[in-house]
């Protein structure tokens, strides 16, 4: 048999209205529509979604594990970006 | 438990290098695993057969409960066993992709179960001979599989956790319909009773026994406790199940195939009797009541359905063809 496999999809729902899309796991599919098919069967039983994208694996690039240092340390010593790092006295009120 | 007896193959904590400790430092603290991240050998081909065989039980478990949808009572309960069924399909799914990202194909995985080289669980060689049978597999079987899937929530691999939460969400559903018609069965006709009971009687043990022998003294259960892709010893999850369903079958009336069954107060637990330990390893062998005729239909499903398969992708590439020859 000369079967050749299904290329891999990552699939991604929008769960209500308003919300981002969010990845929620992969389906072999022949081509786009038969993944977006396969996954509203796989991923929306229980109207999960109001909104699917069907991504080919092969064309996401993903940052690789052993460059976590050098992408995600630098944040680490930049406590001033979040606002708990102010203290603002309490009879300014709510700021 | 729909992974049995799998052989985990790892190292010794005093022969491994530092980056195998490393990686073990890693587990101990709870970090999750992910795809593309280094990992030993060993763990990576035993999480293969683990999920691998896990998924494997959830596309053969639709067989014992396909048999009845065309013969369900009632079209409501028709409708609830097709959306089971519908569901064990995706549980398959999820996990052959969580399999997938360990390296290995998708159809190396359907070769390997279509060979004989892949097992699935021991449970779905035994025959579904009445509707009682959808009541009792509902409730024991994937009662067991829900105590065995709950912990692997909190397992080690990212993939295979993730799926374990999603399948764990639509579990209970599946559980609760088979204690359902357990529950009309048991309040029906005296002959609906008497069904509901025989299947009970059918189903114990051999639900028992999807929880694995007693592995005490395993040196495979060790490791894969070690790597938390095993959360619980095969006893302590047989008897949590033994503690949980035995108040359930009081309920409906109907009595647990097994004389020795006693409440034993220091333990806290019910004493029970252990299952024919001899039955399980010839099932897991290919000798059970079902194992020829369950692996014919997956192996007939997969070659009949090679047509629609290539159909699907002649029209693939057709299309591609004509957007290419548009642009």
């Amino acid at each position: 048999m000369t079967h050749k496999q299904w290329p891999l999809w990552e699939i991604f729902i929008r769960g209500q209205h308003g919300l981002n899309h969010r990845h929620v796991g992969s389906l072999h599919a022949p081509d786009a529509e038969m993944a977006i098919n396969n996954a509203r069967d796989v991923y929306t039983r229980r109207k999960e979604g109001v909104s699917i994208w069907v991504v080919p694996s092969s064309e996401i690039t993903a940052s690789s594990p052993s460059e976590k240092g050098p992408l995600f340390d630098p944040a680490e010593s930049k406590v001033y970006r979040h606002p708990t790092f102010f203290d603002i006295p309490e009879e300014v009120g709510k700021m | 438990m729909y992974a049995q007896m799998i052989k985990s193959e790892g190292t010794k904590r005093e022969d491994m290098s530092p980056q195998e400790l490393a990686f073990q430092a890693r587990i101990d603290r709870g970090e999750k695993i992910e795809p593309k991240e280094w990992m030993p050998e060993g763990y990576r081909k035993t999480l293969i057969r683990q999920i691998g065989q896990h998924a494997h039980s959830e596309i053969v478990g639709q067989l014992p409960e396909g048999n009845w949808i065309t013969r369900a009572p009632t079209l409501e309960r028709k409708a609830i066993l097709l959306a089971k069924v519908q569901d064990e399909a995706g549980h398959g799914l999820y996990l052959y992709s969580a399999a997938e990202t360990l390296g290995v194909s998708r159809d190396e995985l359907f070769e390997k179960l279509h060979s004989g080289a892949m097992k699935y669980s021991s449970i779905f060689n035994y025959p579904t001979l009445t509707w009682a049978d959808m009541g009792a597999v509902g409730w024991l079987v994937d009662g067991a599989a829900i105590m065995n899937q709950v912990p692997l929530q909190r397992t080690s691999y990212g993939p295979y956790s993730r799926a374990m939460i999603r399948i764990c969400k639509e579990e209970s559903f599946h559980q609760r319909q088979g204690y359902s018609i357990m529950m009309t069965m048991a309040k029906g006709t005296p002959a609906q009773k008497d069904m509901a009971q025989d299947a009970l009687n059918r189903f114990w043990y051999p639900a028992l026994m999807m929880f694995g022998p007693s592995d005490k003294d395993s040196v495979h259960s060790e490791q894969s406790m070690a790597w938390k892709i095993k959360m619980n010893t095969n006893d302590e999850l047989r008897q949590k199940f033994v503690n949980e369903t035995v108040p359930q079958a009081e309920y409906l009336g109907l009595s647990v195939p097994d004389e020795t069954l006693a409440w034993n107060e220091e333990k806290q637990g019910y004493d029970f009797a252990e299952p024919d330990w001899s039955e399980f390893f010839e099932v897991i062998k290919g000798n059970g009541p079902c194992n020829r005729e369950r692996l014919e239909a997956r192996v007939t499903a997969w070659d009949e359905g090679a047509w629609f398969r290539e159909g699907l992708s002649a029209h693939a590439e057709k299309a591609a063809a004509a957007r290419m020859a548009a642009e």
